[in-house]
């Protein structure tokens, strides 16, 4: 249910109601668009977004597929090539694993390897991150596996509006883009402009403007960023929150822009720092912006463990608010 | 099949992809071929047979074993040629090379060297196909092996699931590379797997071209009706090695012989001129123009240019919006 406030003419939802409303807004605008993945349909989706679309859409449209994530996302780029629309929506990223050769061998690599004839405008959605006790296999943020692939594009809204206005763009996009929707957010609610509209899906976003410090994250951590970016503030250290928003391609401008500004950089990344987007992010830095630095960068990522099921245990291999706000005392030395 | 241009047409197609592929080889030895090359030699009947059930709109996802699946479609031969000598005039722009032959043109969607990974997307076309009122059939192409993927059931079961219209061809050559049926599947009768997605099944003899080309042509005509997903199960015999690195140590030679007995064109060729459905003078002929053919595909890769490295990162993404 959303509010209208109309004094300040916006409206409050939740991020799960922000992307309905962009599946919805998507079926009704192009007849080609049509959702599909595992209990999307008479379920409603595992996590509540796609509830009550099978009754406007019927079942043609709001397709439930067999545990078949192969099967199904190959049928998305089949469809695609055929002429149609989709979005797949995979439950979550660990079982986009079973579909990674779909993903990476076929969407990734159809339009090069087919000397520019076959591109494939699929949307992949697809749950995210840790933090409610789901353990290990149900808990993974592998964002950055999918960001290391040439052909595709990776998206993570992080934001009301972004939830909302995202998809549009990635379905205009005539290429395969990945969205990641991380699940601790689906039940957060925030506020947008009545007239927001279309956003792009290239570029970052500074969050907060700040002058000591660059914080780089994305998705469920930017929250995280900000909130300790509020604790810092009250310690007089002004941090710059600046979300990814994309992280294919990264948005290096931004990256390097806000870090030649403050100096100093920590990037909060939920998945691993091994060979992870955070290293791709330091690695930019180092190459562009090298002598902006004031200080060693530090990095905020999950600790390098399968992710725990007992909540304190999977408190503390994830970044936190204290983790992020330490980090940054570090690169200000304060 | 009486009908004598038809009869011809059949025997022509076999005949270009052989003489295609020996010349295939012959470059490969001179090094004008490089990377993976797979010979379809022995299995053109299924190619031939099936390919010539189809009509123009029909999609086709083939392996990386396609030569004879893009020939058959008419893909142009030199430019299938310039592809694997990776010039810029070849159907990929000679970014696929020979396992990946694509043509918009003919609908020709690859040249898949995933084992198994050609078939969701056939899926996925039957679906859009049915989504957008268009009566057309997906042929997709994959070798016994892939009977063993996860994908070859995953897409089994949607497409029956779903009733779409995707012809299933598995083209059962007896080894995956060098693995032997038997020796990888506890259930050997393809059929049975079909049937168990109640699918319309059938075994049909791949080196026999008019059995083929009247399988696929009831399968086709029965999906086209509303039939849903049929599968045939081509039982063919690859005479060359596997690739050109493969030193055919999995199978007797005396085997190899043995199925030569078979030979699709030979047989063809000795029935219709029995028939008197082809005069010695007409094969003569044929083999004269399909000669002509292929060295004209030869000469068109010969004169080839290279892409200019500058170009290397196009087609990463679209360059224009094609919406």
């Amino acid at each position: 249910m959303t509010v209208i406030d109309s004094r300040d003419a916006t409206v409050t939802l939740t991020y799960r109601e922000a992307v309905r409303e962009a599946i919805r807004d998507a079926m009704l605008q192009d007849d080609r668009v049509f959702l599909m993945g595992e209990d999307v349909g008479r379920y409603g989706g595992c996590y509540a977004v796609s509830k009550g679309l099978i009754d406007e859409f019927g079942e043609e449209r709001i397709r439930d597929t067999p545990l078949s994530e192969s099967g199904f996302v190959g049928a998305g780029i089949g469809a695609a090539l055929g002429g149609m629309r989709p979005i797949v929506e995979v439950m979550t990223v660990n079982f986009s694993l079973l579909a990674l050769d779909q993903i990476v061998n076929t969407a990734a690599l159809l339009l090069h390897m087919s000397g520019g004839q076959f591109n494939v405008p699929i949307v992949i959605r697809m749950a995210t991150g840790a933090g409610r006790q789901l353990a290990a296999q149900h808990s993974h943020s592998l964002e950055g596996w999918y960001a290391h692939v040439p052909g595709l594009k990776v998206v993570a809204p992080a934001t009301i509006e972004d939830a909302r206005w995202m998809l549009s763009t990635a379905l205009a996009d005539p290429d395969p883009v990945i969205m990641f929707e991380h699940a601790a957010m689906y039940g957060m609610s925030g506020e947008m402009a009545v007239d927001a509209g279309p956003v792009d899906i290239n570029t970052a976003r500074v969050r907060r403007i700040g002058e000591d410090v660059t914080i780089v994250t994305h998705g469920g951590s930017l929250w995280k960023s900000l909130e300790a970016a509020d604790a810092l503030a009250g310690r007089g250290i002004s941090a710059e929150v600046l979300d990814l928003r994309s992280l294919r391609p990264l948005d290096t401008d931004a990256i390097i822009g806000s870090v030649a500004k403050t100096h100093r950089l920590v990037v909060v990344d939920e998945g691993w720092k091994t060979a992870g987007l955070s290293a791709e992010i330091v690695a930019l830095v180092t190459e562009h912006a090298m002598w902006e630095l004031d200080a060693p960068v530090r990095r905020v990522c999950g600790i390098e463990v399968p992710i725990p099921y007992a909540k304190h245990l999977e408190e503390a291999s994830i970044p936190q608010v204290e983790g992020i706000v330490a980090a940054v005392h570090d690169v200000v030395g304060s | 099949m009486t009908d004598r241009d038809q009869s011809h047409a059949l025997l022509r197609q076999m005949l270009m992809i052989r003489r295609f592929e020996e010349k295939c080889a012959e470059l490969y030895q001179a090094e004008k071929i490089r990377g993976f090359l797979h010979l379809y030699i022995g299995e053109e009947a299924v190619a031939a047979g099936v390919i010539s059930a189809l009509q123009p709109d029909d999609a086709v996802v083939a392996t990386y074993r396609e030569h004879g699946h893009a020939l058959a479609l008419g893909v142009d031969a030199g430019r299938i040629m310039a592809e694997m000598y990776g010039n810029v005039e070849g159907v990929s722009m000679g970014r696929g090379g020979s396992m990946h032959l694509f043509d918009a043109g003919k609908n020709l969607y690859g040249g898949n060297a995933i084992v198994g990974g050609g078939l969701p997307l056939a899926v996925g076309f039957g679906l859009a196909d049915r989504m957008q009122d268009r009566n057309n059939v997906t042929a997709v192409f994959f070798g016994e092996g892939a009977v063993a993927e996860g994908e070859f059931h995953e897409a089994m079961n949607l497409a029956a699931l779903w009733h779409l219209p995707v012809l299933f061809c598995c083209e059962n050559n007896l080894y995956a590379m060098g693995t032997a049926l038997d020796r990888a599947q506890t259930q050997t009768r393809l059929t049975l797997r079909a049937a168990s997605y109640e699918m319309p099944a059938w075994e049909v003899d791949g080196m026999d071209v008019e059995v083929v080309a009247e399988a696929a042509g009831n399968a086709v005509q029965s999906i086209r009706g509303g039939g849903g997903p049929h599968f045939l199960e081509l039982r063919t015999y690859r005479f060359r090695a596997h690739s050109m690195f493969d030193p055919e140590l999995y199978r007797d030679k005396s085997e190899v012989e043995e199925w030569k007995h078979s030979d699709p064109i030979a047989a063809y060729r000795a029935r219709l001129e029995e028939a008197d459905l082809l005069a010695p003078e007409e094969w003569d002929q044929m083999e004269a123009e399909v000669m002509v053919e292929v060295r004209a595909a030869v000469d068109f890769a010969e004169a080839g240019t290279l892409e200019p490295i500058e170009d290397l990162k196009r087609f990463v993404h679209t360059e224009e919006v094609v919406r």
